[in-house]
């Protein structure tokens, strides 16, 4: 199967350390591919690498036709395509403060997309609804409790349908009740066309949601095939 | 019983230490020099003093006189060769008075405004530096007998001289001259009857300069600050009918009418033996109407001091529109100002974070000269210094500067809130394809405008109160008004407290709608 995202070679070194030492990685379209290990292992800086939020020194990131090369991160304005494919959540959920959770989700398809703001408005309900937190709609971020924010920020990230999803952490401030059923979440997430790579050291969680775990130790993968 | 008098004073007058206090001085004012029948007791008495101080003390006393030498000659001016010392005929007056006294003059430095108030709180023993007659004046405080009689007159470019002669011929044109003067007083009186527009100056050289740069129609004040612009700048006409006549008196504390009446009896006799008319025949400001105003009033030393024209209203109530007047001026340059600044502080905060090195660097330097040079210096510059180039008008040169000015400091309150914000919030924002310039317009600005606002808000009420500065470019506002009030009723009390409430009328409402704010964002 064509894999929606692909990382080939990937190196990152920081300060003259190198922090992720030539990983492969694939994710496959309805895929749910967890990246575990222990802290300081570079789970999340693989992921911020995918979404372009940090430079690399080797190897190379495509996401579709989309493809990042080492060096600096490409200014915001030659990053559109990937933007486009791309969608994370961030183990903060990094909700914007002053918007309300529909106005978070609004935000990308009205200023981005372009779409007309009935348009994003329809789209927003629809998440929401899905996510089971319509009802908190026009709540501002510090009146959402952990799980709320978090599945706002799922719409977020969502809104504009990208073909891969990248979650950092999210089980780092639910309960075990809250892990269960974002485990449920997350599979119905990856569809026909999207596939999610998630970074956690929650095994429970891993075991529950994922199609495939890849072990990740001092920047190296120790177990689990680069692809499905 | 004069003789016991006598005793007892001269025994006071050796027990007073040297560095007289004003209430002493006033005690010392009893030793004339004069010839006159009424006149010899008081020179008994001062000979007693004299001798009794001569015993107790190695320096004569000193009469502090208070001048203000911005004045500038031939007033009161620091002396070119030994900036020091002063000259000026009211030096020369001032010297004459000690002399009589049997003192050593001692000069004090004073705003002109304020030489009234500084007199009455005891700072010296007499203001003399071209002080104006009035009746408010003489009510007020103790006045000698007229010194100088002079005339306002009428400034005008030499196309208008034909044209305006008169203060009736200039309906709805600017007219300026200094504030709190009694020129100004009679330009209100004609604001009132015919519309002219008074304009209020902090200085002498900025009206006639201005006349002559076609910002004003017209300058009224007296023949002596008329010449002397004339002689030094030139480039326009003064008209020879006077619109007024008046007199410099000399001014001291209300309770120290004994050393006033002294100094009187000076002045006349500094009138009688032509000392007075060979010091303005020195300072080049003698004229034949000195020659009759002396010779009036020899003819009758005892009579009452002629009375000034009585112009301008005195009282709260007639102030009180006035005042409103100056309020809304501030508050409209100040909202204007700051509107100015936070527009321009974004665009610099944004330049500051977003640009390239060039930008940065250029920015960074609009900032630190902005903040490092005083907001005075930057509003005489745009209104004096570059009327060359751009004439603007005095309002809006008050907007320009005031909020160039403070762009500065909104500047660096803008990029230290841009640069609090959580990065986490950009990168979710990035992740999202927002471009740059999004991310400014609709994540990271509302967010930093949290951080900024109390900051803000704290600006903006300095702001209101540096807005009194504008009055230094001719713009009467709050302050300006309060001060032009104060001086005409004699006192700070009122007026001060009243300026005081409408400021914070002003202020209070603004810092509770940005703490309402907060309390709303729950900025963290």
């Amino acid at each position: 199967m064509t894999a929606t995202m692909s990382v080939r070679g990937l190196r990152v070194d920081r300060a003259g350390r190198d922090v992720i030492r030539g990983v492969d990685l694939d994710v496959a379209p309805g895929e749910v591919c967890v990246l575990m290990g222990e802290s300081g292992a570079g789970k999340t800086t693989i992921l911020r690498v995918v979404a372009a939020l940090e430079p690399f020194s080797a190897g190379v990131v495509s996401v579709g036709a989309a493809t990042l090369r080492p060096g600096p991160v490409p200014p915001q304005s030659r990053l559109g395509p990937l933007r486009a494919k791309v969608g994370m959540v961030f183990q903060t959920h990094a909700l914007f403060e002053h918007l309300s959770a529909e106005a978070n989700v609004t935000l990308a398809p009205i200023h981005v997309h372009k779409w007309p703001a009935d348009r994003a408005s329809a789209r927003a309900a629809e998440l929401l609804e899905l996510l089971g937190v319509a009802h908190r709609a026009h709540a501002l971020p510090r009146e959402l409790s952990g799980g709320e924010a978090q599945r706002v920020a799922i719409a977020r990230a969502l809104a504009t349908d990208p073909a891969v999803l990248l979650m950092d952490e999210p089980t780092a401030s639910l309960d075990s009740a809250r892990r269960e059923a974002l485990a449920v979440t997350v599979r119905s997430l990856a569809g026909a066309r999207r596939g999610v790579l998630i970074a956690t050291h929650d095994a429970e969680f891993a075991r529950a949601c994922a199609d495939r775990v890849v072990r990740l130790e001092h920047g190296v993968i120790v177990n689990g095939s680069a692809s499905a | 019983m004069d003789g016991a008098w006598l005793l007892v004073a001269a025994w006071a007058a050796a027990l007073a230490p040297v560095s007289a206090s004003a209430r002493q001085s006033s005690t010392a004012a009893l030793a004339p020099v004069s010839a006159s029948a009424r006149q010899s007791s008081t020179a008994a008495r001062a000979s007693a003093l004299a001798s009794a101080r001569q015993s107790s003390a190695a320096a004569p006393p000193v009469l502090r006189w208070g001048g203000d030498a911005e004045g500038g000659a031939p007033f009161v001016e620091a002396d070119p060769r030994d900036p020091t010392t002063m000259r000026g005929f009211d030096v020369e007056i001032a010297e004459m008075i000690a002399r009589g006294l049997g003192r050593t003059p001692r000069f004090v430095q004073v705003a002109w405004a304020q030489i009234e108030a500084s007199v009455e709180r005891g700072d010296f023993d007499i203001g003399l530096s071209g002080v104006e007659d009035r009746p408010e004046l003489r009510g007020r405080h103790s006045a000698t007998i007229p010194y100088y009689e002079f005339r306002e007159l009428l400034a005008v470019r030499p196309a208008d001289s034909a044209r305006f002669r008169s203060l009736g011929d200039l309906a709805g044109r600017r007219v300026g001259t200094l504030g709190s003067t009694l020129a100004y007083r009679l330009l209100l009186a004609e604001q009132a009857r015919s519309g002219l527009v008074p304009v209020s100056y902090d200085d002498d050289v900025h009206p006639y300069a201005d006349l002559v740069a076609g910002r004003l129609d017209a300058v009224l004040l007296d023949d002596i600050i008329s010449q002397r612009s004339l002689r030094r700048l030139g480039g326009f006409i003064i008209q020879p009918v006077p619109v007024a006549t008046s007199y410099y008196v000399g001014v001291l504390a209300r309770a120290d009418s004994a050393l006033r009446d002294s100094v009187d009896r000076i002045l006349l006799d500094r009138m009688r033996d032509g000392s007075l008319e060979r010091t303005f025949r020195r300072w080049n400001v003698w004229s034949e109407t000195q020659r009759a105003h002396i010779a009036r009033m020899l003819a009758a030393p005892g009579a009452a001091p002629p009375e000034p024209r009585a112009t301008g209203p005195a009282t709260l109530g007639a102030y009180l529109p006035a005042l409103l007047r100056a309020a809304l001026i501030t508050l409209a340059i100040s909202c204007l100002a700051m509107a100015l600044a936070v527009v321009l502080g974004v665009a610099i905060a944004a330049g500051r974070v977003y640009g390239g090195p060039v930008t940065r660097t250029v920015l960074m330097w609009y900032v630190e000269v902005m903040r490092g040079t005083p907001v005075l210096l930057q509003l005489f510059v745009i209104y004096y210094g570059l009327s060359a180039f751009v004439r603007l008008p005095a309002f809006a040169a008050a907007v320009v500067g005031l909020g160039l000015n403070y762009a500065a400091y909104e500047a660096e309150i803008y990029r230290g809130a841009l640069q609090a914000v959580p990065r986490s919030q950009l990168e979710a924002a990035r992740t999202l394809g927002l471009a740059e310039w999004q991310i400014l317009r609709f994540v990271r600005g509302p967010l930093a405008f949290r951080f900024a606002l109390a900051p803000m808000t704290n600006d903006f009420v300095a702001l209101l109160k540096d807005s009194s500065l504008v009055s230094v470019i001719t713009v009467v506002e709050l302050t300006k008004q309060t001060a032009i009030y104060a001086t005409n009723v004699g006192s700070w009390a009122v007026p001060g407290l009243l300026c005081a409430i409408v400021y914070l009328a002003m202020s209070l409402p603004l810092a509770r709608m940005a703490r309402g704010l907060e309390r709303r964002w729950h900025a963290p």
